[in-house]
């Protein structure tokens, strides 16, 4: 049961995703909401997996797209424990106050 | 025999046809997109962190959709259990945790002001003409028309990608100790200094 | 025998290594006889061979031991060879006799000197150079010699550093002989390139053939080793350098300043004077420069108040003598002078060392006198080298050979009467000025009194020198006086006696007559000036303006130092004064800047900022994407 949507739509689709995470990642200073939009540029990469595997009709797409899933949880968690430490010793969110390593 | 109405929604069809059935699938596709773009768009720009999350979480939600439409019901079962299950869940979490009330707010309004867009849309914007570009000059390339069994998936990963499985699972350990070790927070000095005496 | 040819120069320089590298381990008596024996044995080997190949001498007139090839560059093979010939003869036993003399008399000149064992170190070294100047082969093993002749009398001159003036006198001296040294290496260029060697023999020989007479390569070449030549050996307009290194230990002016190095202006042009054969009116003008070096030197020496001073520009007067030999060309006559005169100048300056060293360092004739009775070793030798510098007649080795080159310059004047002339006037300033030094030095009232009396180490020496300035001469004699042609039999395969027409040979008796006369009359003006109280109408006189006026202009030696300071010294340091901020070094200073600049310019992109980062790898991103976008 699957639709006859050209992978061109998906992949723009995808393009479209990736790049509003890329904003987001760009725009805001809160730490939390950076690695929500690197989530979001995560999940876009995903789907262009998933398009493209549709599209070969191969089972590689899917793969890529579980291990891709792996990493990000992975990365959520360690960069989460890391939020945590930096809030413990910056006592802000902003991710410009990490910001020594300058001139 | 009596002719049933046709009712407007197409899985309720007993004689679900396939044309339409592609066609309803593609509508679905479309709408699933609209709403994950837009979700999006309101995710990243929210100045409450819960809402910001929970738009995400939405978003995720109609890319399973999309996954659906491209016929992967495994990867769209994965995405929402696990992507907008724990990984926006355990984000709402921390955001929990370090909540400090009415003073993010005032803090993300200081931060997020409209100036700030600029930069980064017109860059967005250049990229996206960019992809757009690149990738709408190769060929067509045609749908392989079926859809992937989650069986041939398990097939595949234990079978020649048993090596990537492993690897993946030294991550997650990987990623589990440092966790583990990073949020465990300091400990009190004095007890330091008693336990080295 | 001839084997050991090489055992010469490498003695001298065993000396200096081992000086050296002893350093404070070496005792000084250990370092003096090592400097003296070095040389000393040196003097004995060069006498020995010197006489089996003058008794015997081999095919050819000539010796060379060669050694090893220097170099190997294309068709360019000079080596280092050794020439023994009846010219580097007479320079070897000057060089090594009068040196070993000079080596021990430094023994109790130098002693109690902080720096006594570098003395003898730099002394062996310098003879060892000097050797090497006068056995090479070749033209660039001359011209190492050269440089290391410079080097040792730029240490030697600047010996007490602690004295800026010495070493600005050094200085001076390093940096005139450069300017001579400069045109000489231009001129070996010149050699190598036309010619394709520079082995003297060789070179000649392809001279001969290949340059006509008066061609402007053969005028190219000779003038520029000229002007090297006029560098070392002090002569206008490069001799402003020679009464300045005075500042240097008496037995240093001896050796260096007054036998041997200045003469090897005089040597080099007698070596290559095939070359000047080719090129007449550069030989003329040798003869020229040296008139007018003589006479300007010699009205120099009359002024002077510094006893070293007198036997400076007395020194580069006597080379005048020798240049004007050159000139005439009367090769053995130049170099039979220089025999004599290596005699008697060492003679006089180790007499004024004697002097000084006695009166604990008073250089100032003015503040001398009376010294006959307290000295009389040093008198008597003084008064032998003093007669021989005058060249007084019969008994004295500096007459004869001084009359050799009057003569040589008498036969040549048909072709320019002005070497004879300046010759002539030049004796008689000679006779003036030297017995003025030694009335004013040893004759009057004492003024300062005798504080040290010299031993046998600085008598033998001058006995020695002293006999040797009355008899040296006996070996090359006119033919109204017994034609003994001892020295010139010997330097004719070598230094040929040039055939001067004999038409011009009429006049003897005139030219006997002045050439005897003339130091007689020095020597009478002398006595009434100097050695006699002044009359009053003398006094007068010494009193004018005009006087006082000339004796300041030759006091300061013509003003050349002045003239070289307006000319070269002020315009030089006024550009370096402008310069000061070095404009060349903007360029080089303004790389670094630039980069600074760069740098900084870099630094504002790493501002710790994550999101300008990830902003970075975004533009990347776009630009690369553009890239294949536009491709």
């Amino acid at each position: 049961m699957m639709g006859t949507i050209p992978p061109e739509h998906g992949i723009f689709l995808a393009i479209l995703l990736f790049l509003l995470g890329l904003t987001g990642v760009l725009v805001r200073r809160n730490v939390i909401f950076m690695l929500m939009s690197l989530e979001i540029m995560l999940n876009a990469a995903g789907l262009a997996f998933i398009v493209a595997g549709a599209a070969w009709g191969q089972v590689e797409g899917h793969v890529m797209f579980l291990f891709i899933l792996t990493m990000a949880a992975a990365e959520v968690a360690v960069g989460l424990a890391l939020v945590l430490r930096m809030y413990h010793c910056f006592k802000t969110l902003d991710v410009d106050a990490a910001s020594k390593m300058r001139g | 025999m009596k002719r049933r109405r046709r009712m407007s929604k197409p899985f309720c069809r007993e004689d679900w046809n396939h044309e339409t059935g592609n066609r309803d699938m593609n509508t679905l596709f479309y709408m699933a997109s609209f709403v994950a773009v837009l979700s999006t768009v309101l995710a990243i720009s929210r100045l409450n962190a819960v809402h910001a999350l929970l738009y995400m979480a939405v978003s995720l939600m109609a890319v399973a959709l999309v996954f659906l439409t491209y016929g992967a019901p495994f990867a769209a079962a994965l995405e929402v259990l696990i992507y907008a299950g724990a990984i926006v869940v355990l984000l709402i979490f921390v955001v929990m945790m370090l909540n400090r009330g009415p003073a993010t707010l005032r803090e993300e309004r200081d931060w997020l002001r409209p100036g700030m867009w600029v930069g980064p849309g017109i860059l967005s914007l250049i990229l996206l003409g960019e992809l757009v570009t690149v990738f709408f000059q190769t060929p067509e390339i045609g749908l392989a028309g079926r859809a992937v069994e989650p069986k041939a998936v398990g097939m595949a990963l234990f079978g020649p990608y048993a090596i990537g499985v492993e690897l993946a699972s030294l991550l997650l350990l990987a990623g589990l100790v440092a966790a583990c070790h990073l949020g465990r927070g300091e400990e009190p000095k004095k007890s330091g200094e008693e336990s080295e005496k | 025998m001839f084997d050991l040819l090489w055992l010469i120069p490498l003695l001298p320089l065993a000396g200096f290594l081992t000086i050296t590298f002893g350093g404070s381990r070496l005792p000084s008596a250990a370092a003096a006889v090592i400097g003296v024996g070095s040389v000393s044995v040196s003097a004995v080997l060069s006498f020995l061979l010197g006489g089996t190949f003058l008794l015997h001498p081999p095919e050819g007139d000539a010796h060379v031991q060669f050694l090893w090839t220097w170099m190997l560059v294309g068709d360019f093979a000079p080596s280092v060879a050794f020439r023994l010939d009846a010219l580097s003869i007479v320079m070897l036993w000057v060089i090594t006799g009068v040196g070993a003399l000079i080596h021990l008399y430094s023994v109790e000149y130098m002693r109690g000197d902080q720096a006594f064992k570098r003395f003898f170190a730099y002394m062996n070294l310098f003879v060892c150079m000097m050797l090497i100047l006068v056995l090479a082969d070749n033209l660039l093993l001359l011209y190492l010699g050269w440089e290391g002749v410079g080097l040792c009398s730029y240490l030697l001159i600047g010996f007490w550093s602690e004295d800026p003036s010495n070493g600005a006198a050094a200085r001076k001296a390093f940096i005139v002989t450069r300017v001579g040294d400069t045109a000489m290496a231009l001129g070996l260029f010149l050699l190598a390139t036309e010619l394709g060697t520079l082995d003297i023999q060789t070179a000649m020989a392809r001279a001969v053939e290949r340059w006509p007479v008066g061609s402007n390569l053969a005028v190219a070449t000779a003038l520029l080793l000229l002007i090297g030549a006029l560098g070392k050996s002090a002569q206008l307009p490069l001799h402003t350098w020679l009464p300045d290194a005075m500042a240097g230990p008496t037995p240093v002016s001896a050796l260096i300043h007054a036998a041997t190095m200045v003469t090897a202006g005089v040597y080099l042009i007698a070596r290559t004077h095939v070359l000047y054969s080719l090129a007449p009116t550069v030989q003329f003008s040798i003869a020229v420069i040296g008139g007018v070096t003589l006479l300007v030197a010699g009205c120099s020496a009359l002024a002077q108040k510094d006893i070293k001073r007198v036997l400076a520009y007395s020194t580069i007067s006597q080379i005048g003598y020798m240049f004007v030999a050159l000139g005439v060309g009367a090769w053995q006559a130049a170099m039979f002078h220089f025999m004599t005169h290596a005699f008697f100048k060492a003679l006089l300056f180790l007499g004024a060392g004697s002097v000084i060293l006695s009166l604990h360092h008073e250089q100032n004739m003015l503040k001398m006198g009376g010294l006959w009775r307290q000295l009389p070793v040093t008198f008597w030798t003084f008064l032998a080298g003093g007669c021989s510098l005058s060249a007084l007649p019969l008994v004295t080795a500096g007459y004869y050979s001084k009359d050799l080159i009057l003569h040589e310059a008498w036969l040549f004047r048909g072709m320019g009467w002005f070497p004879w002339v300046a010759g002539v006037i030049g004796a008689f300033l000679t006779s003036l000025y030297c017995f003025r030094m030694l009335f004013r030095v040893f004759f009057g009232e004492e003024k300062t009194h005798v504080s040290y009396r010299p031993g046998w180490r600085i008598h033998l020496p001058l006995t020695v020198l002293a006999v040797l300035a009355l008899v040296g001469g006996f070996c090359e004699t006119p033919e109204w006086l017994g034609h003994v042609n001892l020295f010139s039999r010997c330097i004719e395969p070598i230094l040929p006696a040039e055939a001067i027409s004999e038409s011009h040979a009429g006049g003897m008796i005139f030219f006997q007559v002045t050439a005897l006369g003339v130091p007689l009359l020095g020597l009478l003006l002398a006595i009434f000036l100097y050695l006699k109280p002044r009359t009053v109408s003398t006094n007068r006189f010494m009193r004018q303006r005009v006087v006082a006026q000339v004796r300041r202009f030759w006091l300061a030696g013509w003003g050349f130092d002045a003239l070289y300071d307006a000319l070269l010294v002020r315009p030089f340091v006024w550009v370096a004064q402008i310069n000061r901020n070095d404009c060349v070094d903007r360029f080089y200073t303004g790389i670094a800047w630039l980069n600074g600049m760069g740098h900084r310019l870099l630094v504002l992109t790493q501002s710790g900022r994550v999101r300008w980062y990830v902003a970075g790898i975004a533009l990347g991103v776009a630009f690369i994407l553009g890239m294949v976008v536009a491709s």
